[in-house]
């Protein structure tokens, strides 16, 4: 199948979270969403010991001729999206360069180490302000909120896809994510992730780079 | 994809390493599979049982490895096709078994799954099975993608039938667990019928007993079917070469790091330098093949994970054709051009490359590391791992941790592997003081327990879970039992092999494929076995910490079992057994109060300390609900209601 040419070829993609926020899942969205369209799709997961509080990681790569390693090189992603803010920084550290864009949560999951008091959490300005110094372009996104007005916080991570596919580095439409959620999820799901899909696709599209939306 | 069964030949679909793995299996006509859970193993198993709803397939969990290699064998003999699928360590508890079975061969093609886990990403080792196949005389198989996973498996099993002996295929978490575009194949119709024909000799390998004797005449035949593997491994497609024809280095390479190899020649711009000889087939490596390609440069460098054992069979090789091929210049993990130990990616295939070629690489731009790592120091507080809310196992460590402390004989912990393991952190109290493998804890124990005449008089106890019970605890228990050792073992039954998700276990009333089984009751085997046995709820601290006081006490061997689902397992997900209230106005976290016991100690994510109101809260929604912090509040600031 031909494919459109990517705005690099392999596009790195990392998405990053904790453990239960549905990183796997909207890992596999997207890699299916892409793969339908014929591109060769590579997926790298860090999972395992992740249910107990852990940060999680996915290395997408999506490329026109082959298969990739499933690790990403260190510097070289070109899309970070995060379901969590402070995994954008930690991920940033190993794989960001001058390049890189953002796409985060604005929601916190505190650690055991912040829960206890021992180590604090740090605000959003400041977190603003790492991402102007390390990233090209940040999107702050309240996507949890968003999702819990939508009647599950779960669905973040479908909002943050539709986010994703709102900046355009990569081809999602909205009737390949229909397409995939009609075949991978149970009948009666589909229009609330339809929702938090075009929920994802708005806020972007209402708001410019660096922006909290 | 509801099923791995889903799709037709020629549909590309997008699968995870693992799901590859299993339809690979199905393509071939598997009939049986069996396996024990380990990461990042389980999927293989979980996907083949999803598949027995539509495929007539027998899938297994057995209570070890050792027994599923046997009941893999056992389909095999009675000339079906069959698969054992474990993680590398479990390849070391089936290893007596597989030595046995590859001396006496096999019938219907068989092949073991060894998933490996190169940089300890979820295990407590960096073990290998590789060397097994030198060691057995077996011949093994490593894909290094999706694709190959799904491909190799099937060929595998045609090469099992051919050759008559078992077929091992390795393969690693960034293998399995990672995911990749698969073009099927079709899934053959099949009619397996099952018999086992023994009327013939002894060395009739059709209806003969399968044995290993007469043990040198099957010991000469096993080595023949594996000169055998070797001649089609010299035509296999599964080794390729890329590159140029007269290259000065040499990548030999296998499985995951064929990918990582492949990036790193392009990270550093030397395709027309270096050249990739990638190898499907790593045991017995094919002569021919090698020597051709081992010709065309000076310098050999192998990539692979983690010790040299591709390394050494090259050099091996090497040696023996070196009046043909020439004197070589070896680089790998041995001399550290790659580190001695850990998983590799591409970076640190890309500096070994640059090292070899006398070039630098450097990925990212200093100033900007610089910049990230002050930006992770100060602002992305570090994610320890801990137990989840409403695990049990904190509660459980708790009142294990009060009682050793209240005892005050410096009594200690002998662990295992389980997320029980994470007890060695502050989330679980730093309880554990031993932690090796399977069952391992009660074996430590057993042996501890006989030491007072040495003058030891420190309590020993053992913890294993539900299922690590019945896979290596019972034959600790029975030797503690029977040499009179004294030792308490707390069984910390949460229903399930939970930490790989939930796959039931002898003591389960369910299999693999959800059909209704006898479930085997711990306590009463235990009781028949000879020891003193306790059942408590480890929500209940107070009863709990008062009976494992009780039983450090008490000489001989002592179990106490203490019974509490997993707060992530599929009946209680979400749903909360308590209400739980915390009134800031009582809670006296600062000052002269309790010093923040409930934050500072006991530490489950569903309590928050607020330094503003200076009193901790209950965070709703990560709260399972347990109401063990009621238990333990000193001021009673915290409160517990029964949800109806």
């Amino acid at each position: 199948m031909a494919t459109k040419a990517l705005a690099a070829d392999p596009y790195n993609l990392i998405i990053t979270g904790v453990g239960g926020q549905g990183n796997v899942l909207a890992s596999k969205l997207i890699g299916n969403m892409l793969a339908d369209q014929g591109y060769y799709i590579t997926i790298g997961e860090t999972f395992g010991a992740s249910q107990r509080g852990g940060s999680v990681m996915s290395h997408l790569r999506i490329s026109s001729d082959s298969i990739q390693s499933p690790q990403i090189p260190k510097g070289k992603a070109h899309m970070v999206v995060a379901l969590e803010p402070t995994e954008a920084l930690r991920v940033l550290k190993e794989y960001g360069n001058p390049d890189v864009k953002v796409i985060t949560n604005t929601r916190a999951v505190y650690s055991v180490g912040v829960v206890c008091g021992d180590d604090a959490y740090p605000s959003m300005d400041e977190l603003r302000g790492w991402m102007d110094k390390l990233t090209a372009g940040a999107w702050f996104i309240d996507a949890t909120d968003e999702a819990v007005k939508l009647g599950t916080a779960i669905l973040g991570n479908v909002l943050l896809v539709g986010a994703l596919a709102a900046i355009g580095d990569l081809p999602l439409g909205r009737d390949r994510f229909s397409e995939v959620m009609a075949r991978t999820m149970p009948a009666g799901k589909v229009d609330i992730n339809l929702s938090a899909f075009d929920k994802g696709l708005a806020v972007v599209s209402a708001s410019s780079n660096n922006q909290s939306v | 994809m509801k099923t791995i069964c889903d799709g037709r030949s020629g549909d590309t679909r997008l699968m995870q390493g693992n799901e590859a793995f299993a339809r690979g299996a199905l393509e071939a006509g598997l009939s049986v599979v069996a396996g024990y859970p380990g990461t990042p193993s389980s999927e293989i198993v979980e996907n083949l049982a999803k598949a027995s709803t539509v495929r007539d397939i027998y899938v297994e969990w057995s209570v070890n490895e050792k027994v599923a290699m046997e009941v893999a064998a056992a389909a095999s003999f009675a000339g079906l096709r069959s698969a054992a699928v474990m993680k590398q360590v479990g390849v070391n508890v089936a290893s007596d078994f597989m030595l046995h079975l590859a001396e006496s061969g096999t019938r219907g093609g068989m092949i073991l799954i060894s998933c490996e886990d190169p940089g300890a990403l979820s295990s407590g080792n960096e073990g290998e099975s590789r060397p097994f196949a030198k060691l057995f005389e077996l011949p093994l198989l490593e894909p290094c993608d999706m694709q190959e996973a799904k491909d190799m498996t099937k060929w595998a099993f045609e090469l099992s039938e051919e050759i008559r002996n078992l077929v091992m295929i390795r393969s690693v978490t960034r293998l399995s667990h990672a995911s990749g575009n698969v073009t099927l194949g079709s899934l053959p119709e099949i009619e397996p019928e099952a018999r086992y024909k023994h009327w013939g000799t002894p060395i009739d390998p059709e209806e003969g007993p399968i044995t290993t004797f007469p043990v040198h005449y099957k010991h000469a035949q096993m080595q023949q079917k594996l000169k055998q593997a070797v001649t089609r491994f010299e035509e296999s497609p599964f080794n390729t070469y890329e590159g140029p024809e007269n290259p000065e280095v040499i990548i030999v390479t296998s499985s995951a790091c064929t990918l990582y190899s492949r990036e790193a020649i392009r990270l550093l711009g030397v395709a027309d330098r270096v050249g990739l000889l990638k190898l499907g087939t790593t045991w017995p490596l094919p002569p021919r093949l090698m020597e051709t390609h081992l010709a065309k440069a000076d310098v050999i460098f192998t990539v692979e994970e983690v010790l040299p054992f591709l390394e050494d069979s090259v050099k091996i090789l090497a040696a023996e054709i070196s009046d043909r091929i020439g004197v070589k210049k070896f680089h790998g993990r041995s001399d550290g051009t790659l580190p001695t130990i850990n998983e590799l990616n591409p970076d640190l295939v890309a500096e070994g490359l640059a090292k070899i070629l006398g070039m630098t690489y450097q990925a990212v731009d200093p100033t900007y590391t610089a910049l990230a790592d002050e930006a992770t120091a100060t602002d992305a507080p570090e994610r320890d791992l801990a137990f989840c809310a409403g695990c049990p196992h904190r509660a459980s460590f708790w009142s294990i941790h009060n009682a050793l402390e209240m005892d005050g004989r410096q009594g200690f912990v002998c662990g295992d592997i389980g997320c029980y393991t994470l007890a060695f952190l502050p989330t679980g109290f730093s309880t554990l003081k031993t932690g090796h493998a399977m069952g391992s804890g009660t074996g430590i124990a057993s042996g501890f327990g006989k030491l007072d005449r040495f003058g030891m008089d420190q309590p020993v106890l053992s913890v294993c879970g539900d299922s690590t019970f019945f896979h290596a605890v019972m034959p600790a228990l029975v030797n503690a039992i029977h040499n009179r050792a004294d030792m308490t073992l707390v069984v910390l039954d949460n229903s399930g092999t939970a930490m790989t998700g939930f796959q039931p276990h002898p003591g389960r009333p369910s299999d693999a494929a959800g059909n209704e089984v006898p479930a085997l009751d711990i306590a009463k085997i235990v009781r028949a076995m000879g020891a003193h046995v306790e059942e408590s709820d480890p929500f209940d601290v107070d009863a709990t910490r008062h009976k494992v006081l009780e039983l450090l006490q008490k000489g001989g061997v002592n179990v106490l079992i203490l019974k509490q689902s997993c707060a992530l397992c599929p009946e209680k997900k979400g749903k909360k057994l308590f209400q739980v209230d915390l009134d800031a106005s009582v809670c006296f976290g600062e000052n002269c109060g309790c010093n923040k016991l409930c934050t500072r100690v006991f530490k489950c994510p569903g309590l928050q300390w607020d330094p503003e109101a200076k009193a901790a809260r209950i965070d709703e929604v990560i709260c399972s609900g347990c109401g063990v912090c009621a238990s333990i509040c000193p001021s009673g600031a915290i409160t517990k209601k029964e949800v109806a």
